[in-house]
């Protein structure tokens, strides 16, 4: 439980990512979906930022001199976050794509419906 | 730092060149000059990586290249030796003679203003599984497979109907459960080890087992990575993606997808079995079992699936279902034997597949769009190449021999001897697999060459001649790989040494 204190950030992304994970796996609206695609996402964020960050550092940019490396943080995780969230956001732009193809034919988000309507239009 | 020759630029600038051909693509006017570029740039790197396959198995080296001005454990690097050679030599030509004998289904299937794009697609498949292969740094793994599943998803839905829409809409899903679990995976491991290199990751990875510090979050982390690498294979039972995805797309894509992009996710769990994890760990873990276990359901479950399904691409992407399977018993024997039937059946089932698919794509499309198994009845006499490519593909899925898919049967057979405790299983399941192949891949032969009383006869369907050389590539191909194996395992054994070295 301890632990659980000191790392509560990690604990708080792990669960976010949980619940995006289930909301994208079980969700019928689509958007919802692709909403729970980036809550997913950006829960990984937040473990990567959590996991950069030491308290007291700064961003290792040298403004006043000091080349000591104690005195900055590792800038890899911000760097890896930033390439995910490009990820992210080109994934989300398809997805939603196209799920306003899917609306634009079926006239319905939900996927149940979508896969009903589908399957009679292979009876026919 | 070490003088790097010529040849060592290889790696890199087969993937660079497949990603500028997607760009310059963009300007291509229409198909015609895009399929042209397209298929310049994948023969070139055919060609490339034909030299850089017989340059590392000669010298018997691997060797890493380092991207940009940083050395090793801060940079970016790409790793090749003679696995990843011969896996980018197998997958530009399958490519190669799939696009170019698949060309009449996308200029006939695809919008003509589309084709440009669906070949900038095809491109960065392209490069995106070169990079899969290439790659040592996990995170350079992760963004690939994100493009791999983008392109991919684009590749489904280029037919445009809604079938396909709904087919990529659920290979997406899928797809992206299984991205966002690697993702997780490679941020945990990032937060224990401190690197992002392959072999630096190794290192501290076989420390921190050592001491049994983070014991648990290693475990977590290795389950979320082999699950997510699982779920982007379509290991059973995660396989709901595929039928419905290979059923609505062009056969075209169906072949590359089933050929080559499943595998290109499980090249890149070998090498993270290897040049990350080691052996030790994950034997020590019992991933291997895990994954031992669920192949083995996959080669009995897939072939189950198969037997039920009446619409013929439905049934190939099933079978595809069972073979990653036996891909999966393969690495799940935990031994380098059963990792070389492995990795021979990758190349195995890569050239049996697309062939599988590009013929059943002639016979539907010589039926009006009928799918059916029992429409094809006769396809074969009124598309004869077609059929005998089909009946090749289906003869060496189901295992006989001069074919190579006999070839990895009988490696198989031969590996679960030297996994103890196993051997009852894979023969058996092996048994049982072959039998329920058989159950459904002859009776659709079968069907395609009895011809159909009272009805008058059709006339013989146009088959272009890119269609014919592919089709006789890939019959060559399967026959090469089943006559002339030994070169290729001997291959393969001596990559698996260097990769676990």
């Amino acid at each position: 439980m301890n632990h659980l204190g000191t790392n509560f950030y990690e604990a708080a992304s792990v669960i976010l990512f949980g619940i995006g994970f289930m909301n994208l796996l079980l969700q019928n609206n689509l958007i919802k979906k692709f909403i729970g695609l980036n809550i997913m996402d950006t829960a990984v964020y937040l473990f990567l930022a959590a996991k950069g960050y030491i308290s007291g550092r700064v961003a290792p940019i040298l403004t006043d001199g000091i080349i000591d490396a104690s005195h900055y943080i590792n800038p890899v995780p911000a760097g890896l976050v930033l390439t995910g969230i490009v990820v992210a956001v080109s994934i989300t732009a398809f997805s939603l794509a196209l799920v306003q193809r899917l609306y634009k034919h079926y006239g319905t988000l939900n996927m149940d419906e979508i896969m009903r309507l589908s399957r009679e239009e292979e009876g026919e | 730092m070490e003088h790097i020759n010529w040849i060592h630029n290889i790696p890199f600038f087969s993937i660079f060149l497949a990603m500028i051909c997607g760009i310059i693509t963009a300007l291509a006017k229409d198909g015609k000059v895009a399929f042209k570029i397209h298929t310049v740039m994948v023969f070139v790197v055919c060609i490339m990586s034909g030299l850089l396959l017989f340059r590392v198995v000669k010298n018997q080296e691997t060797f890493y290249y380092m991207m940009g001005h940083f050395p090793a454990p801060w940079g970016n690097e790409l790793r090749a030796g003679p696995l990843e050679a011969l896996m980018a030599v197998t997958f530009s030509l399958v490519m190669l003679l799939t696009v170019s004998g698949g060309l009449d289904f996308i200029m006939k299937d695809v919008v003509a203003e589309k084709q440009p794009l669906y070949f900038i697609m095809l491109n960065a498949l392209f490069g995106a599984m070169l990079a899969l292969i290439y790659t040592n740094d996990i995170f350079t793994a992760y963004v690939f497979i994100e493009i791999n599943t983008i392109a991919s998803c684009a590749l489904i839905m280029a037919k445009g109907t809604p079938e396909s829409m709904v087919g990529t809409t659920h290979y997406l899903v899928i797809s992206l459960l299984g991205s966002g679990l690697f993702l997780l995976g490679v941020s945990i491991l990032y937060s224990i080890t401190g690197h992002l290199l392959f072999p630096q990751m190794q290192e501290a990875i076989v420390g921190i087992f050592k001491t049994g510090e983070y014991a648990t979050p290693l475990m977590v982390v290795t389950g979320f990575m082999f699950i997510g690498i699982a779920i982007k294979s379509a290991l059973f039972p995660f396989h709901s993606m595929l039928p419905g995805a290979y059923n609505a797309a062009i056969p075209t894509s169906s072949g590359i997808l089933s050929g080559l992009v499943l595998k290109s996710y499980i090249i890149l769990g070998i090498k993270l079995i290897y040049c990350v994890f080691s052996e030790l760990v994950m034997h020590t873990l019992k991933i291997t079992e895990v994954l031992f276990v669920f192949g083995l359901a996959g080669m009995v479950m897939g072939s189950v699936y198969a037997m039920r399904e009446r619409k013929m691409k439905r049934m190939l992407a099933y079978s595809s279902v069972a073979q990653i399977g036996y891909i999966y018993m393969g690495i799940g024997m935990g031994t380098r034997v059963g990792m070389t039937a492995a990795c021979f059946h990758i190349l195995a089932h890569a050239i049996t597949k697309t062939l599988l698919f590009l013929c059943c794509g002639s016979f539907v499309e010589d039926n009006g769009g009928k799918d059916k198994i029992y429409h094809m009845r006769g396809a074969a006499l009124r598309n004869p190449l077609a059929g005998v490519g089909y009946t090749v593909g289906a003869l060496s899925m189901v295992g006989i021999p001069l074919l190579a898919g006999f070839i990895s049967k009988v490696y198989f057979a031969t590996a679960s001897v030297y996994s103890s405790g196993k051997m009852a299983a894979v023969l058996i399941v092996l048994g049982v697999s072959m039998v329920l192949n058989a159950l459904y891949f002859l009776p659709s032969v079968i069907a395609i060459w009895s011809p159909v009383k009272g009805v008058e006869k059709k006339p013989f369907a146009k088959v272009s001649p890119m269609f014919a050389v592919s089709i006789v590539g890939f019959i060559i191909l399967n026959f090469a790989l089943g006559v002339y194996y030994r070169p290729i395992t001997r291959i393969i054994q001596m990559s698996i040494g260097l990769l676990a070295q």
